[in-house]
């Protein structure tokens, strides 16, 4: 004779599922690796003597000192961030054009010097200009909006797409070398603050 | 008139059977992809914001330092410090634990380490630059400054 099968209630199962669905979406945190990525330089031992005198029309100054005022090419600056990225931008792109602006891309240096008092807040804020003015210029060159080609720089070897844009945008010579390469220089701050 | 009558007869039930499913489903999701954070971070962190962002493919290959001002001052002081995993250490320890990471990953991605820079937005940027002098040294060159994004100003 069967014995009657003994019933287990799943009425409530969705509600102990639920449960454990808002515990987990609470918890998930997404892991978030954004920000602005920059390159160090070699360590400084590594680096030859340095003697080789960089001509002043190749130099883009800009400083912060530890009251977070900006110098841009040794005068207060009073514009607004987007006027910064325009003016760099044409500095960059000068070619010899203006005798007081770069000769090349590839020998226009955006050079940025903070004190040891400079907020980080401004460092980024100033950083983020920059990078912008590179972007914009990488950008504009394969004709795709700033948005789209952060994310191909982002993960140039996703496509062979993305890797043509990005050697594209750059202008990547035969012998590897770039005609717009991201020359930014963070000097060592200076000491006046702190 | 009558058309709009039989409209309104009509019993309409959501089936209800398949809904511990779907929850099951999303469940497994969520389970699958949170990941628990394993340190707490003990300094301040207000993150600054950013437009340019660029976002990082390989996750094991980030290591994240922490530098701010310290979450129990009257313990720890209000000078700024650096936390990596759940410790304080001073800048010129940095190298010994970039080396320590290193050695966690695989050897051939060893030179592929990224330093993530999780940095309050008041601390001075002198704290920070010797930080990334350790780094040269140590050789990981390869820095982020995590930045939120920043949204459109109108």
């Amino acid at each position: 004779m069967p014995r009657p099968t003994p019933d287990i209630p799943n009425a409530s199962m969705a509600d102990i599922a639920f449960l454990l669905l808002v515990f987990f979406l609470v918890t998930t945190t997404v892991a978030n690796i954004k920000g602005l990525s920059v390159g160090l330089p070699p360590p400084p031992e590594a680096l030859p003597p340095e003697d080789v005198k960089i001509p002043e029309r190749n130099l883009f100054k800009i400083q912060i000192n530890s009251f977070d005022n900006l110098l841009v090419e040794g005068e207060p600056w009073m514009g607004s961030n987007d006027q910064l990225t325009e003016d760099i931008k044409r500095f960059i792109l000068n070619n010899g054009n203006d005798p007081t602006s770069s000769d090349t891309p590839q020998d226009a240096i955006v050079s940025y010097k903070t004190d040891r008092g400079t907020s980080h807040r401004k460092f980024i804020e100033v950083l983020d200009v920059i990078q912008k003015a590179y972007y914009d210029i990488y950008a504009d060159r394969v004709g795709v909006s700033n948005d789209k080609w952060r994310e191909i720089a982002s993960d140039p070897n996703k496509s062979p797409e993305f890797a043509e844009l990005y050697d594209r945008g750059r202008g990547r010579l035969p012998d590897g070398k770039l005609e717009i390469p991201m020359n930014l220089s963070i000097a060592e701050p200076t000491q006046v603050g702190q | 008139m009558s058309k709009f009558k039989k409209k309104a007869n009509v019993k309409q039930e959501i089936p209800t059977s398949s809904m511990p499913d779907v929850v099951f489903m999303l469940l497994f999701f969520f389970m699958v992809t949170t990941q628990m954070r394993d340190t707490s971070i003990i300094v301040q962190q207000r993150i600054p914001e950013a437009s340019q962002l660029r976002k990082l493919q390989r996750k094991s290959l980030v290591k994240y330092l922490y530098i701010g001002e310290p979450r129990k001052v009257e313990e720890w002081g209000k000078e700024p410090k650096i936390q990596a995993n759940d410790v304080f250490i001073q800048p010129r320890e940095v190298i010994q634990w970039v080396n320590q990471e290193k050695s966690t990953l695989d050897e051939s991605e060893r030179d592929q380490i990224t330093i993530a820079l999780k940095v309050d937005n008041e601390t001075k940027r002198g704290i920070i630059a010797d930080v990334e002098t350790e780094l040269r040294k140590a050789n990981a060159r390869k820095l982020l400054y995590s930045t939120n994004i920043k949204m459109a100003e109108f």
